[in-house]
């Protein structure tokens, strides 16, 4: 009886499991193994015999040396850093105050206002881009941080908003009233008890506007032009591939280091950021 | 400490203008709300208007162009790259939503049980979702290189296959690299959200079953499956809308090539409308998500009445 479920638990659960983790987890494993290898082993043909793909026998630095001397790649570093925490904070307070408003007050429309601000959460950017562009460029933000400072925040609004609505609604009423009664004004009474409350709330959406804020393209594609002004994921698609040729080795460090601190932010607030992820979709 | 802060606030007769204004409730709603409704309007709204404006006239970079009515969106109509692009849309869409939704359930299934290391295992997972997807695009490009392929290698030393497989070089293959990719980039979003679904149901159902004699696909089917419902629908919707909308993930993998044969609607749009610089073509190409997308929300929406009523 114990071996044959423990003969189950193989099939159901070790092996699925394991397929899993392999398809999961290979891509970035190949990315880093990659980034890591000199020329003569990245370019052996997969039929010579002795090619070992899976493995870099000689590793060298020599493509992270290349990136961070001879391309703007601190730079988009810096730029995506700058841009990904500046339209993360915009987003918050503007979904915070509007979460608040809309869990908490009572004013006409605001149901409709609840669910305009839901239908904006489900209109992509490329819908929007070819007429974004003009509009920035009207207003002379093209090609400076500021273009998508302001813009990154209408993807971000959104879900900041419902998310926070939805915590703000869990807080209890009697926790405000209390401090009403005891004299506070009622934006006192917000910013003092109730978003003390709601830190792991704010942290959540924080998180995930964070991480969608990096993971940007489209916008920053076309808004941004020179070289010293693009975040990572352009840079790396425009610049590191020069004419048709593509360096692997330099791009896959180009990828590796522009995931790192994204992922090193996530692995810090992973809870937080499942909640976030979580209470996303749930509208 | 806050109360203090407060009383000290209420003795003090000379409370501010702003201080009195912002006890009236409308008036709090309409400040709180004004910053994010104003970006949304500026940056959303507006767009949205200014996207059908350009549709309907032939503007083009450094032209305003003219009023032509509906000639843009006839002219896609009779386009064959379009044609192939939209088709694209819908095939990539259904395919990659129907794997990410079977791949996620199994995986948040196989998540829900008790394991060692369950939380690291959990936080990898999520990691297709968290790297830009550029840039792990990127790296599955370099897996489907014509010449240095990984996979070809397995599969070669493998046994196999005798020849090369042709990744991203024939338009059908690509088509189903990318929905590969996307899987590969979906699936967790579809297993995370859907395990926290699967939290929430008492195990005592599942128990109660057992008792009654079901077997694991009789309760996943009968008990799991039911009550995962309404979340499993809204993660489809967000899904399908991510999917059919995207750009990036082809924009790095193929291109749109070979030969035009992976174009999504939006990264003919982008050829279009910044690519050729024919702003107005562009924002009609991009309109056509639109009534799908319309479509698919609306039938969340009455499913989700269906279910209020029901």
């Amino acid at each position: 009886m114990l071996i044959e479920r423990k003969w189950k638990k193989w099939v159901y659960f070790y092996l699925p499991m394991a397929v899993f983790i392999v398809f999961t987890l290979f891509p970035f494993y190949w990315m880093a193994i990659t980034a890591f290898r000199p020329d003569e082993e990245l370019y052996a043909t997969w039929r010579q015999p002795n090619a070992a793909p899976l493995w870099t026998l000689a590793p060298t630095l020599e493509h992270m040396k290349g990136l961070l001397q001879t391309t703007a790649f601190p730079t988009w570093l810096w730029n995506t850093m700058l841009i990904a925490t500046v339209s993360t904070i915009i987003s918050l307070i503007c979904g915070t105050f509007a979460g608040y408003a809309l869990a908490r007050l009572r004013f006409q429309g605001s149901e409709f206002l609840g669910t305009a601000i839901f239908i904006t959460y489900l209109v992509p950017q490329t819908l929007l881009f070819i007429p974004l562009a003009d509009i920035i460029r009207d207003m002379q933000l093209g090609n400076t941080p500021w273009a998508l400072m302001l813009t990154y925040p209408t993807i971000l609004i959104p879900f900041c908003t419902w998310l926070l609505m939805g915590y703000f609604k869990t807080i209890p009423k009697e926790l405000e009233e209390c401090a009403r009664i005891d004299g506070a004004t009622r934006f006192g009474a917000m910013v003092r008890i109730i978003l003390p409350v709601a830190i792991p709330g704010i942290l959540s959406a924080g998180i995930f506007a964070f991480t969608l804020s990096w993971n940007e393209f489209i916008y920053a594609l076309v808004f941004m032009a020179s070289a010293d002004q693009k975040t990572v994921p352009v840079g790396v698609v425009s610049e590191l591939i020069r004419g048709d040729i593509f360096f692997w080795g330099q791009l896959m460090a180009g990828a590796l280091l522009g995931s790192v601190p994204v992922a090193l932010v996530y692995s810090f607030f992973v809870e937080y950021y499942v909640t976030g992820l979580t209470g996303s979709v749930k509208g | 400490m806050t109360t203090e802060n407060g009383r000290r606030r209420v003795s003090n007769p000379r409370a501010s203008p702003f201080i009195r204004l912002a006890e009236n409730e409308r008036f709090l709603a309409t400040a709180l709300l004004a910053p994010g409704v104003i970006i949304l309007v500026l940056f959303i709204a507006y767009p949205f208007v200014m996207a059908i404006w350009f549709s309907l006239t032939s503007i083009r970079v450094g032209d305003a162009g003219q009023f032509v009515g509906l000639a843009n969106f006839a002219k896609a109509m009779d386009d064959t790259i379009f044609q192939q692009a939209f088709k694209n849309t819908v095939f990539y869409t259904f395919w990659a939503t129907i794997f990410k939704l079977a791949l996620g359930m199994w995986l948040a299934l196989l998540l829900n049980r008790h394991f060692r290391f369950k939380r690291i295992v959990r936080a990898s997972m999520l990691l297709p979702f968290i790297i830009p997807t550029v840039l792990s695009a990127f790296a599955w490009r370099w897996m489907f290189d014509p010449t240095f392929s990984v996979m070809n290698w397995a599969l070669y030393h493998g046994g196999m296959i005798t020849d090369r497989l042709p990744f991203l070089s024939s338009g059908e293959w690509a088509m189903w690299c990318a929905v590969l990719v996307n899987t590969w980039r979906g699936m967790p979003f579809f297993a995370i959200t859907l395990l926290a679904g699967l939290q929430t149901i008492s195990p005592d159902l599942h128990e109660a079953a057992a008792l009654d004699g079901a077997n694991a696909w009789h309760r996943f089917w009968h008990v799991t499956w039911p009550l995962l419902l309404p979340v499993t629908l809204v993660v489809v919707v967000f899904s399908v809308i991510q999917t059919f909308s995207d750009f990036q993930l082809i924009y790095v993998l193929t291109g749109g090539g070979p030969a035009n044969s992976t174009h999504l609607i939006a990264t003919y749009a982008y050829q279009i409308g910044v690519g050729s610089g024919l702003l107005g073509e562009g924002a009609a190409l991009s309109l056509f998500m639109f009534p799908v997308l319309c479509l698919v929300v609306w039938l969340q929406l009455r499913y989700l009445k269906r279910m209020e009523n029901a």
